[in-house]
């Protein structure tokens, strides 16, 4: 049988309550996910939006990418959640002081409007496959035609409008759901790991850098599933775009650890303890070290080079996964860390992260891969690419 | 007959919560407006709009606070094991509603040695499941100062985890209570993290969260709660601060107080007397 819950060890004086870490590992993917949703959107926004042409290939990728991941955001939350059957009631009577009562209505607007803007991008596709097959996936796309199967030029240029005017929504819409995401925990005053004005910001440049490296390295290997030649100066494109917003980001973090150092208000003598401790594998040495400062090289060393073909494109592709790892070390760091250092500023705890569980190592991988079951079957579905091969 | 409180309590609830929800709609930016005030959580509670038919009791005549008189405390814990009696709290050392915690400073140290019910130590020797003991582990140390404190939640005036709570299941009552609606809750636990004094827990068998409640069951009906009544050296004062002649109006005329991280905003109602610096 499954523990109910698990005691953390402690040193230190800890309160007896916090012997039970809150908050789990899915509370660890959940803002891994709406970044990689507000990441993937601003890359497609590129093209949409700022009519950045050599990010063409991707952009109707990035925002099926973009729609499979956000369709899995609520799974953590609704896993987390004591009573997940009531988790509908922060909608019904939303508490209007609590930094999350939002979400619901947040989450839900934005799914809408992924949604709208996909079926808008993929309506030639679903009317042109709803006039050619038969049988269930006939039905399928004549359903999503929603009866509109009208591709006059005049309805193309209508489409475009809507296309755009959802992109030009969407951008703020990503990014404040994500800034709104670094708000939960920025505007807690219990925690010092947390209570920072800068947190939405460092989350939401975060968040871009993850969406960023995760088209590079699906393009990457999309490309050789179709066996296509991969689009250099699209790579090539990304690579800027992930290296200019990895400036900001570890600008923000660097800037944001300093002034918690500086402060150094009460209980800065456990947090020291923890950064020079605890920290030097999670934080140190995967999340800065390997993960952001290595990659942030190799681009920069590539840029300066101005390395082509095929060591470009292993030289980014590897950045990017690195990337996708510091990501997701940075929110472990973030959500774990905070609970690791007690209210009481006189202890810290070690969070034991089980495996086979409903809060597990083994849910969260799950929850991981699932937007890209998700995405493989969209991508059959509504082919993304603008060389017009399917995946296979 | 607790149950019975809470089901009245609730049902007053389910009616604000109608208004509540008809009121409020879809207005999504008054919410990212309101949470930007910390006050807006103490004021905007659900008290103003249903009183709980609790027979024989009006909220709006009342106005508890609790007092902790640190100098008299003799770590026995029989407050401890009251409420885990009283409240049905879980009897395992990682669950409170109330616990004590112990400070120790040894000769030639500055800091504090403290540690509480969660301590191995002190888990080894209570012996039993429910039962709690402070361990005599300094006994061959030269000790120059130790004292107890008792801890609990502290009903704050400016509640951070009724400000975080996205459904409004915990609410402050008009009598000053904090309180969570177990029917309602949805077991987020924002409001363990909210919390600065980790007064809450998650009880994994409601799978809602927990804390303590100043024995609400009891006070409605004129009882003192759990801990004040077993407290053999009178450590705990309870009572209202509209009556002049009750103990804690007694208890903060006579004496200099003080409160819990008073830096938190937070603004406590459970006053201390006694206490040292590093208590927090
Ligand atoms: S002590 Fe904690 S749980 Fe109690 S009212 Fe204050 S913030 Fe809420
Ligand atoms: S756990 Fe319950 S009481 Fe606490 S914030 Fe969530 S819904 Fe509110």
């Amino acid at each position: 049988m499954e523990a109910l819950y698990h005691v953390a060890p402690f040193t230190g004086y800890i309160y007896p309550n916090e012997s039970v870490v809150p908050w789990t590992v899915l509370i660890v993917i959940y803002p891994y996910l709406t970044g990689l949703v507000a990441g993937a959107f601003t890359m497609s926004s590129l093209y949409q939006v700022f009519g950045m042409q050599r990010f063409k290939p991707v952009a109707h990728f990035a925002m099926l990418t973009s729609l499979c991941c956000m369709l899995i955001v609520p799974l953590p939350l609704l896993l987390h959640l004591g009573h997940a059957e009531r988790a509908l009631n922060p909608m019904i009577t939303p508490h209007t002081t609590s930094a999350f009562a939002v979400f619901g209505y947040a989450a839900g607007f934005y799914v809408v409007l992924l949604l709208l803007e996909n079926w808008f991008v993929f309506r030639p596709h679903i009317v042109q496959q709803a006039q050619q097959r038969k049988g269930l996936l006939g039905l399928f796309y004549r359903v999503l035609t929603l009866g509109s199967y009208d591709l006059s030029e005049k309805a193309m240029s209508y489409d475009r409008k809507w296309i755009f005017a959802l992109a030009v929504v969407g951008i703020p819409g990503a990014h404040g759901l994500h800034g709104y995401v670094g708000f939960v925990f920025g505007s807690l005053k219990s925690r010092e790991w947390w209570s920072s004005d800068l947190m939405p910001p460092i989350f939401l440049f975060s968040a871009i850098i993850s969406g960023v490296s995760l088209l590079i390295v699906l393009y990457a290997l999309s490309c050789k599933l179709r066996k296509v030649p991969i689009d250099l100066d699209c790579v090539k494109g990304m690579a800027y775009t992930l290296w200019g917003f990895m400036m900001f980001a570890l600008m923000l973090e660097a800037v944001e650890f300093a002034s918690l150092m500086y402060r150094g208000r009460e209980g800065i003598e456990m947090i020291l303890e923890y950064v020079k401790g605890p920290l030097v594998i999670p934080f140190w040495t995967v999340q800065l070290g390997i993960c952001s400062l290595l990659p942030v090289l190799l681009l920069s060393f590539m840029i300066w080079q101005g390395t082509k073909g095929k060591t470009l494109i292993v030289g980014v592709v590897t950045c990017a996964m690195l990337v996708l790892v510091g990501v997701l070390m940075m929110r472990w760091n973030v959500v774990i860390g905070g609970q690791e250092i007690s209210k009481t500023g006189k202890g810290l705890l070690t969070y034991h992260m089980p495996w086979v569980e409903q809060e597990s190592g083994l849910t969260a991988a799950i929850l991981l891969m699932a937007p890209f079951v998700l995405l493989a079957v969209a991508v059959r579905l509504f082919p993304p690419w603008e060389d017009g091969k399917a995946a296979h | 007959m607790e149950n019975k409180v809470e089901k009245l309590e609730e049902d007053g609830r389910r009616k604000f919560l109608r208004l509540f929800g008809a009121a409020i709609g879809g207005g999504g930016m008054a919410i990212a407006a309101n949470s930007l005030l910390p006050e807006a959580a103490a004021t905007e509670t659900p008290a103003k709009a249903a009183i709980p038919a609790i027979p024989g009791y009006d909220w709006s005549q009342h106005h508890w606070a609790f007092g902790v008189d640190a100098t008299k405390c003799i770590g026995c814990l029989r407050c401890v094991e009251a409420c885990k009696v009283e409240n049905n709290v879980a009897k395992d050392p990682n669950h409170f509603r109330t616990w004590v915690e112990r400070y120790v400073t040894l000769e030639g140290e500055e800091k504090a040695r403290i540690d509480s019910q969660q301590d191995p130590v002190n888990i080894a020797a209570a012996g039993a499941e429910g039962k709690y003991r402070f361990a005599n582990r300094y006994k061959d140390a030269k000790v120059e100062k130790a004292f107890f404190v008792p801890k609990l939640c502290n009903h704050c005036t400016h509640p951070a985890c009724v400000q975080v709570c996205p459904t409004g299941a915990t609410y402050k009552t008009d009598d000053g209570v904090v309180v969570i609606d177990h029917t309602y809750c949805i077991g987020c636990q924002y409001c363990v993290q909210a919390c600065p004094y980790g007064a809450r827990f998650f009880n994994e068998e409601k799978r809602v969260t927990d804390k303590c409640t100043w024995c609400y069951h009891r006070i409605t009906k004129g009882l003192n709660p759990a801990c004040v009544e077993v407290c053999p050296v009178s450590a705990r004062v309870f009572g209202d601060r509209n009556d002049k002649q009750s103990p804690i109006s007694i208890f903060l005329r006579n004496n200099r107080v003080t409160v819990l991280k008073p830096e938190s905003g937070n603004a406590p109602n459970v006053f201390y007397v006694g206490i040292d610096k590093e208590v927090g």
